[in-house]
């Protein structure tokens, strides 16, 4: 799979990317950094553990990682889990159909990413 | 450059490889990921570090407070810090200007704007601390009292406002004289001689708003409309506006000073002033006193719309309210202090030291500056240029300037006229009409002598063959080499003139001529022999030389029997048988009378040569038998000067005379027969 199937497969905005990294190369090397990026992870242990203020966080850092390399889809649901979870105390009842996105998105981000040509 | 380090803060690690892969290839990078890695790494390498990018949601400790340290430390003076955050509402970024942040990037990170505004903050803080090293040497260097970044300032106004420098400068020094006065006449206003030097500092800058006012306004010559007058009361509001949105140095009472007096200045004392309209002791002091001063140096000063007024009827306008209202105390110390002040302000000129340096400054300011400013000086320039054309046009002389990068020769108008040449030739030393009139050999040994001046020793002058229109001429160069003041000087171009000297050049040849050759014979005379022999033997280059005196036998008899006239002739032809008989290196001439002498050089034995001389000398001359006496030394044997070889060749030709004339012979044979 090409950088640009790839961004057409996982919903992102290849131009856009292009754009602003200027090579294929360039933003291959930082979406397989995604792949290792902790934060989902933390995110899930976050919630898990029911620390609001880490899940925020992580949420937010998912969010930029998202913004920065054009990954449009996942960064919609990983903005909208962030500011679901702004300046909140305690994980509401409307989360978890945002987090089932953003976990969803997630999984179709890094199945897509690991399907990049070598 | 030592400090080029970008601290890139994020706690999310592929935002700070994406950052840093941006940036890499300009700076070096250094990560923290968190706040609290920020400061430790900050506090560890202030002095290392040039900028700092900052995300703001971080854990440990999360951008703002990392902002809060650097200000609680000072940091945030001397580094930059950009903000780069997801977070774009704008409280947050409001909040983060307000800390000091200089700017912000939002994401997503698009290179060039990442790398532009790292670059440009970057160079911006390098100007600024720059401009802070500058100011604060300069501060140090005039801590006393006029700070030169004021008098500059205030001096652009002035020039802009087609003024001559010295108003800032009498009102300074009438400030301080009216402040001194009034402390001592009242204990209203307490205030320190500190205080007042920097109120009489201060008070540069009152009318530093004018800088706003556009330049049609601020030098019309006639009366303002009273939109215009609107539009010129503004100064003050704009003036003190300038001040207020300096960033740095808020609280220093100098800026607090200059803030008043900017804005106060045209207050009245009744209260029906501007802007504000204060009245009495509401308006502050250093305003009231720099509003007097401004008025008083007004009047008697001579501006575009009005002569100059006398001290004393100045003072009495004042009094009599014509020129706006006063503390009546200030208007007592302008009366006390009236008779030192008509002498103190004409002595109140700049050293001129300071004044051509400021005045340098100022010019390269207003170069830099693209308003209404800059045409001034380009005006002044062109009058300038015009001076110096009509100048060289009128004394017929072929000015030039020469540049060095790119190399250039420019002629006057005149200048291209006589020498049939366009005003600018590129690149001379290829140049084949310009070659054509002055020789390439020629102008490279020009091009070298400006090479070999310095900034001290700086002119040269010397003479050159031209060929102007075919003709031949002698061209007297005299030029002056242009060093600029970089450190070390860089050699730029030379100016200078060709004057025709051919005229000058022929009279002297002429007249050396003339100095040095017999008249008769057109060959050298006594003199210049003795001096051009003397020269040749004292060289000393192993060389042999031959001396050879001789005079005519018989030629008294040739005077008596067919006349002077004849003797004339004859002398002539002698002379003419040496020259069609000796090289062009050999020396002949007339010493007097009927005596000659032949200095030649000589390779090995020299007797075949006087003696093939000889003959052709004695041949018969129109029927008339010719016959010499001739006395002959070489340097071979001997060592010394021109005389005593002279003496040795005498007396062998007195030798000759004695015994048998018409014949020759050697001083080394008579010294033997001795």
């Amino acid at each position: 799979m090409t950088v640009q199937q790839c961004y057409e497969a996982f919903g992102g905005n290849y131009q856009d990317v292009i754009s602003r990294l200027r090579t294929d190369e360039r933003v291959a090397r930082f979406l397989l950094k995604v792949v290792d990026d902790g934060s989902y992870k933390l995110l899930c242990e976050s919630v898990e553990a029911g620390n609001v203020e880490d899940a925020f966080r992580a949420a937010h850092t998912l969010k930029g990682v998202c913004m920065n390399l054009s990954i449009t889809r996942f960064a919609e649901s990983a903005t909208a889990l962030t500011e679901a979870l702004r300046g909140k105390t305690e994980f509401g009842d409307g989360l978890q159909p945002l987090l089932q996105r953003v976990k969803e998105d997630y999984d179709l981000t890094v199945k897509c990413i690991l399907q990049l040509d070598k | 450059m030592s400090r080029r380090n970008i601290l890139i803060v994020d706690d999310s690690e592929l935002n700070r490889a994406l950052l840093s892969d941006m940036l890499s290839s300009d700076f070096d990078i250094l990560e923290a990921e968190n706040g609290v890695e920020a400061v430790r790494i900050l506090h560890e390498r202030e002095l290392e570090i040039s900028l700092v990018l900052l995300d703001i949601i971080m854990p440990e400790m999360d951008g703002f407070e990392v902002l809060a340290v650097m200000n609680q430390k000072g940091w945030i003076k001397s580094i930059p810090v950009i903000m780069i955050s997801a977070e774009t509402s704008s409280t947050s970024i409001d909040r983060a200007y307000d800390l000091g942040a200089i700017d912000y990037i939002s994401r997503p990170f698009d290179e060039r704007t990442v790398k532009h505004r790292v670059s440009s903050n970057f160079m911006l803080s390098l100007r600024q601390q720059e401009m802070t090293e500058m100011l604060s040497s300069q501060i140090y260097q005039k801590e006393k009292d006029n700070s030169l970044m004021i008098e500059i300032l205030s001096h652009i106004v002035e020039f802009r406002n087609g003024e001559s420098g010295l108003h800032v400068l009498h009102v300074n020094v009438i400030t301080q004289m009216l402040l001194e006065a009034l402390v001592k006449k009242t204990n209203k206003y307490p205030l320190t001689n500190h205080e007042i030097r920097m109120i009489a500092t201060a008070s540069s800058l009152h009318d530093i708003g004018k800088i706003s006012i556009p330049p049609e306004i601020l030098n019309k010559p006639g009366k303002f409309t009273p939109e215009e007058h609107e539009i010129m009361k503004q100064h003050t509001v704009e003036g003190a506006k300038m001040l207020d949105a300096i960033p740095f140095h808020k609280d220093e009472m100098l800026l607090k000073l200059g803030y008043q007096i900017c804005r106060w200045h045209h207050e009245r004392y009744d209260g029906r002033g501007y802007p504000d309209g204060l009245k009495g002791d509401d308006i502050p002091i250093s305003a009231q006193v720099v509003s007097m001063a401004d008025v008083y140096d007004a009047l008697t000063g001579e501006r575009c719309y009005k002569p100059k007024i006398e001290p004393d009827k100045a003072v009495q306008m004042i009094m009599n309210g014509e020129c706006g209202q006063f503390n009546p105390l200030l208007t007592e110390c302008l009366l006390e202090i009236l008779p030192r002040l008509k002498t103190e302000l004409s002595v109140a000129s700049m050293s001129s030291n300071v004044e051509a340096k400021l005045q340098d400054t100022v010019k390269q300011i207003l170069k830099n500056d693209s308003g209404g400013a800059s045409d001034r000086s380009i005006r002044l320039l062109e009058r300038e240029r015009q001076k110096f054309q009509y100048l060289s046009d009128i004394s017929l002389e072929i000015t030039f300037d020469y540049t060095v990068i790119p190399e250039t020769l420019q002629f006057s108008e005149r200048g291209a006229d006589i020498l049939g040449l366009p005003l600018m030739i590129s690149e001379p030393s290829k140049s084949a009409a310009w070659l054509k009139i002055f020789k390439k050999e020629d102008f490279a040994h020009f091009v070298d002598m400006i090479n070999n001046t310095n900034p001290a020793n700086s002119v040269i002058i010397d003479k050159y063959r031209l060929t102007i229109g075919g003709e031949e001429k002698w061209g007297k160069v005299i030029a002056k080499a242009i060093w600029n003041d970089a450190e070390p000087p860089e050699l730029e171009g030379a100016i200078g003139k060709i004057v025709d000297v051919s005229d000058e050049i022929k009279a002297m040849e002429y007249f050396e001529m003339r100095a040095n050759h017999d008249a008769k014979t057109g060959l050298f005379n006594y003199n210049a022999a003795k001096k051009v022999i003397s020269n040749m033997l004292s060289q000393n280059n192993g060389k042999k030389y031959v001396l050879a005196m001789f005079d005519l036998d018989n030629f008294k008899e040739a005077n008596d029997q067919y006349g002077h006239l004849f003797g004339d002739e004859l002398l002539a032809e002698i002379a003419e048988r040496l020259r069609n008989n000796m090289r062009s290196t050999d020396i002949a001439a007339r010493m007097g009378g009927d005596e000659f002498i032949l200095f030649m050089e000589y390779k090995n034995t020299v007797k075949p040569q006087i003696a093939r001389i000889f003959k052709r000398l004695t041949e018969s001359y129109k029927d008339f038998s010719v016959g010499i006496s001739m006395g002959i030394v070489t340097s071979e044997s001997y060592t010394g000067d021109y005389d005593s070889l002279f003496k040795m060749a005498d007396e062998a030709m007195y030798f000759v005379k004695k015994n048998k004339k018409n014949n020759y012979c050697f001083y080394n044979d008579i010294k033997d027969k001795k």
